[in-house]
């Protein structure tokens, strides 16, 4: 069990398990979740250059990708603005319900999202319960991008307002005093003093919002209609190249659809040190 | 007796008006409606309508919804792909928490950043890996062939794709709660002359069993709820490869709102469930 190695480190590794606990996690998480990913990337490798490029610019694949980059991003845009709202109220003010409304805030993460897919859809269809004003003021909310939009919303709800919450709750209300002592009126204060010190956690909120939106499908496919060029997603034309056998395509686009959510996983853990920065130097 | 006198004196000496760090009474009044105007629009609505639309037809058309040889066969499918997903992913959560939150190594927050990868990644890319690799022309396509083992199309698909989507579940619940244990009573343990799994079972576990519990409540909640990469490397088939969630989307299609509502709200019932967990055990935790 010693090896030499090990007595000469007393201070680094006591316990026990090390190797095993280790070893186990690196090996399934490379069975599991790297070995697979990497699998998209060598049968792309396979491919030419060419053919891998006229396929993912082709215009019905470049559609796609306006539509799930675009409204992925008014999805969390929104989900910044409210969230934000939301994060505010439920640690600053009390009200009835609170804890009630606290408590839901999570339902996206819990909730399958083929059954938020069917619930949103019934909800804003041209009969559902809010789609009847809506299609009476000639806005299609079911079956367009106003659905997409809807749908990625519920979907990216929940990261914003629970990466805000402990920063707003470990804010030093000492500062805000001291502020308004110095005559700055509240909306001063918050724009000066609180807002750069949750900024940080805001954009982490609003990235995990957008990775989130970005490979979304479940709750989509119902609620968007999936008409080509005008409310087909990515991860959605993916699947139809699947059941035409075409391999390859489906190999391209997931390939640039792994990039983009590298690129924003990269982003989201820059913002998260600096976050955290943020943290220690404020103690 | 000098306490009162002094305390009267700093509190006038420095009022604490409340306005000074709140907003006025219409801007708290305002905020707090938008608030509660956007997550019962989002939130609350939508779990309504789940159950509302199941019991449309009322009490009896929701129960006959599973009397239906499809809708049972999905429940038990999805019943043993949870079964087997989340306690692999209940074993390498417990291992990767274990490995990095008792030591310190090289590469730490890299393994950190690739549990959490699944997260990001889309649901029908989890599925189609798995089509790459075991499907017809895939790479062990036709090696598992001759095995005579079907994988796409079939249960280890499904189990293979659910696996992949909720691995971070556990091991993301699991992480914080033992860094912030720290390892002292660990190491006091193994000083008492404790083995290293008896250290872990009665050391280590007791401290975060509650967390454990809710990243298991959790995990099966996604597993059981798992759609694209199951409807990609499943081939959706009725009666054979469909899980609740693409037995919904079928009867959805079908204009078979009630029994697609009927099982949407098991599904429904389990997230509400795993929510009010969470609540209490949060509760608990601070009380």
């Amino acid at each position: 069990m010693q090896s030499p190695k090990r007595s000469l480190q007393p201070n680094r590794r006591v316990l026990p398990g090390f190797g095993l606990s280790l070893g186990f996690a690196v090996a399934y998480l490379s069975l599991i979740v790297l070995i697979p990913l990497a699998g998209v990337f060598i049968r792309a490798s396979g491919m030419s250059w060419d053919e891998f490029w006229s396929i993912v610019t082709s215009r019905q694949v470049v559609a796609t990708y306006k539509i799930t980059f675009g409204v992925s991003l008014a999805a969390a845009a929104t989900n910044a603005v409210f969230g934000l709202i939301a994060a505010w109220v439920l640690v600053r003010y009390s009200f009835p319900g609170k804890k009630i409304f606290d408590g839901i805030v999570d339902l996206p993460f819990a909730l399958p999202t083929a059954v938020a897919g069917i619930a949103l859809t019934t909800i804003y269809a041209q009969t559902g319960f809010l789609g009847q004003f809506f299609y009476a003021w000639g806005i299609e909310t079911a079956y367009s991008r106003i659905g997409i939009y809807i749908a990625l919303t519920f979907i990216g709800l929940p990261f914003v307002i629970r990466c805000l919450q402990p920063v707003l709750e470990d804010l030093d209300k000492e500062v805000e005093e001291a502020s308004a002592t110095l005559g700055a009126g509240r909306w001063r204060t918050f724009w000066r003093i609180i807002f750069p010190a949750i900024l940080p956690a805001w954009l982490t909120g609003f990235s995990l919002a957008y990775a989130r939106a970005i490979g979304e499908y479940g709750s989509v496919i119902f609620i968007s209609g999936n008409m080509p060029f005008r409310t087909e997603i990515t991860p959605l034309v993916i699947v139809k190249f699947l059941e035409q056998f075409q391999m390859a395509e489906a190999t391209a686009v997931a390939a640039v659809m792994l990039v983009a959510s590298f690129f924003i996983l990269f982003f989201i853990n820059i913002l998260q040190r600096w976050s955290e920065s943020i943290g220690k130097a404020r103690g | 007796m000098h306490t009162p006198k002094l305390h009267r004196f700093r509190a006038a000496a420095l009022p604490r008006t409340p306005s000074a760090t709140t907003e006025s009474p219409a801007v708290r009044w305002l905020l707090t409606a938008i608030t509660v105007t956007f997550l019962t629009v989002f939130l609350l609505l939508p779990l309504f309508t789940v159950f509302q639309q199941a019991f449309a037809r009322g009490v009896e058309m929701y129960f006959a919804s599973f009397d239906d040889r499809f809708v049972r066969h999905s429940i038990r499918l999805t019943l043993m792909t949870a079964a087997i997903a989340v306690p692999l992913n209940l074993i390498f959560g417990v291992a990767a928490a274990w490995a990095v939150t008792k030591f310190d190594f090289r590469g730490k927050s890299l393994l950190v950043t690739i549990i959490d990868l699944p997260f990001s990644v889309s649901p029908v890319i989890a599925g189609f890996v798995f089509i790459l690799i075991f499907g017809a022309h895939g790479y062990l396509g036709p090696w598992v062939e001759q095995m005579g083992i079907r994988v796409v199309f079939a249960f280890p698909g499904i189990v293979l794709a659910t696996t992949f989507g909720t691995v971070p579940f556990i091991a993301r619940e699991l992480i914080p709660l033992m860094e912030a244990q720290g390892r002292d009573e660990e190491y006091a343990a193994m000083t008492l002359g404790a083995s290293g799994w008896r250290t872990f079972f009665k050391v280590t576990l007791p401290n975060v069993k509650w967390g454990l519990f809710y990243g298991v409540i959790l995990c099966n909640a996604r597993a059981m709820g798992e759609f694209g990469g199951v409807e990609v490397v499943s081939g959706s088939i009725s009666g054979r490869t469909n899980t609740m969630t693409l037995q919904i989307q079928q009867l959805y299609f079908d204009y078979a709102t009630v029994p697609a509502f009927a099982l949407a709200s098991i599904l429904a019932f389990l997230a509400l469930l795993t929510l009010i967990l969470k609540n209490a055990l949060e509760w608990w935790a601070h009380r």
